[in-house]
């Protein structure tokens, strides 16, 4: 039994995911299809061994949040707070992401091919996000380590209070969060983005990493400046 | 938090089946909002000397025992009108062919706790507290038709769960608008509105945007440029979604705090909090679903 099938339209999403908690890395399952999604919040979320998931259609909120091992891939798009807390393993949307995609993820790689909402990356701590279309205001807010690969634009407040992760857009940037500046491409950085757009899948071969550009942290808000004007 | 439905369809067949459409969708919001439900529907217009009148007679003492047969003489008796009347227990649609000014106020005035819900040639709107299957059954939503409607289910945050509070809030004629969210500024927008004339109705946040909206309209705006002042007046987080005669708008506030997704295709346009009211519709494997922008309007015509 190393290939196994759900369909969500018969069978309750708690079974399903018990199984996957519970049973499944015992059994040696290793490929899952999870059909009739219907956006039902929490799909394969904690999930804890290596493992392919497929979910055919839009799914809810937080579908594999907290991953770690597991590989899953979402055909339609994904509600608010896809692989929210990833901590190993990869989760890949292929349709669009709503808000708060990929927040705080530790580990792992979060792939949208289409548009993600606002506050993707939000508190990003090591994961790893790209991003074929868009991302909306206020991404990669506070975020502490990982990168960000932005094939689209940027909305507001791109990078506000960054500490030290990395984000590489293409597209335009409408505004720079506090203390988030654009800095020049090294060979790292391009080595960086070339082995992330590989990562993420065919879908990001027509991207050139000469294309991005680097935003990081001036790191001013690091120190608190008892001289600065303290008005707020 | 609270659930927002919508739906508009293109073709008579759906047209036919809007009410069976929409309860799914209406149930499917639930755990968004289980303590009231709501939604008005817009039919083809009444000729234009006609309007439609939404009655809710659960406030009064006779609640669903309450004598509408009764109401209708009363007003022929002292306005002389011959009122058309469709009813459901607490429930009455009044159909009259005067200018409804003075029967609406000949009702607040003699039946004080009856609740008037919508004024207009197009729109009907029911609302109740109850799970949005307990409301959906009592008014029996799956047989409703007509061209568009905007749904609610409420968890209320800003004021109380009452009947009178939950949604849609209608202001002036075949308009109303559901929120999920909650507004900073209500009562800013209630103390701009009560000097111009405009009486609100209850403490809820929803209502002043409903009034001030509505008061933009009545004041030349369009559509498009009303919704406009609304992003620059009203302040919090917000998805309103807005029916009238002809039409469905939707705005989100500039933090996107609120979810919406909707989905379109050439036979209908469906919107909702979550798409898990939208994956029963026919043929959504299909469908063009997106995730409207914040700060965006989106107007769909029927």
């Amino acid at each position: 039994m190393d290939s196994l099938k759900f369909d969500l339209a018969e069978i309750p999403l708690r079974t399903v995911n018990t199984f996957l908690h519970q049973e499944a890395p015992g059994q040696g399952v290793r490929k899952v299809l999870i059909t009739n999604p219907d956006g039902a919040h929490n799909i394969a979320v904690g999930l804890d061994f290596p493992v392919e998931i497929e979910i055919v259609g839009h799914a809810g909120y937080y579908a594999g949040g907290m991953n770690k091992q597991a590989s899953i891939t979402v055909t339609g798009s994904a509600g608010t707070g896809v692989a929210e807390n990833m901590m190993s393993g990869r989760v890949h949307v292929k349709g669009f992401a709503s808000n708060g995609a990929g927040a705080s993820a530790h580990g792992g790689l979060l792939v949208i091919e289409g548009d993600a909402g606002l506050r993707c990356g939000i508190s990003l701590k090591g994961g790893d996000i790209v991003v074929g279309g868009s991302v909306g205001s206020f991404s990669a807010f506070m975020a502490q380590a990982g990168r960000m690969v932005i094939c689209g634009d940027a909305g507001d407040a791109l990078g506000d209070s960054l500490y030290e992760a990395v984000l590489y857009v293409k597209g335009s940037i409408k505004s720079l969060g506090a203390d988030a500046r654009i800095e020049p491409m090294a060979e790292a950085d391009l080595a960086t983005v070339k082995a992330l757009l590989a990562a993420a899948g065919p879908a990001f071969d027509q991207y050139a990493p000469q294309d991005f550009k680097r935003v990081a942290s001036a790191r001013s808000l690091y120190h608190w400046n008892a001289d600065a004007n303290q008005e707020y | 938090m609270c659930g927002i439905v919508g739906l508009l369809v293109k073709t008579p067949a759906l047209k036919a089946r809007l009410g069976e459409l929409m309860v799914p969708m209406l149930i499917g919001m639930t755990e968004r909002g289980p303590d009231s439900a709501g939604l008005a529907v817009f039919t083809e217009p009444l000729a234009t000397d006609e309007r439609k009148i939404s009655l809710y007679s659960g406030l009064t003492e006779e609640g669903a025992d309450f004598n509408w047969l009764g109401l209708g003489h009363e007003l022929k008796a002292h306005l002389g009108i011959e009122a058309r009347m469709a009813v459901q227990g607490n429930h009455a649609v009044l159909t009259i062919g005067i200018a409804p000014e003075p029967v609406k106020r000949w009702i607040k005035e003699h039946h004080p706790r009856l609740h008037i819900l919508s004024t207009g040639r197009a729109i009907d709107l029911y609302k109740d507290i109850g799970t949005p299957t307990e409301v959906a059954e009592r008014y029996d939503f799956k047989h409703l038709t007509g061209t568009h409607l905007v749904g609610h289910t409420r968890m209320a945050t800003e004021s109380a769960v009452t009947p009178d509070r939950a949604h849609p809030f209608t202001a002036g004629e075949d308009f109303c608008l559901v929120h999920n969210g909650s507004l900073s500024n209500p009562y800013g927008v209630r103390r701009m509105l009560e000097p111009r004339g405009i009486k609100f109705e209850t403490d809820n946040d929803t209502e002043a945007a409903c009034r001030f909206l509505e008061w933009r309209l009545r004041e030349g705006d369009d559509l498009e440029t009303a919704l406009q002042k609304g992003f620059a007046e009203l302040d919090g987080f917000y998805t309103f979604l807005m029916g009238t005669t002809d039409k469905l708008a939707l705005i989100r506030d500039p933090f996107a705090c609120k979810p919406a997704v909707v989905a379109e295709n050439d036979e209908y346009v469906a919107i909702a909090s979550e798409f898990r009211s939208l994956a029963h519709l026919p043929d959504i494997k299909n469908a063009k679903v997106f995730e409207p922008a914040p700060e965006e309007m989106y107007v769909w015509t029927a």
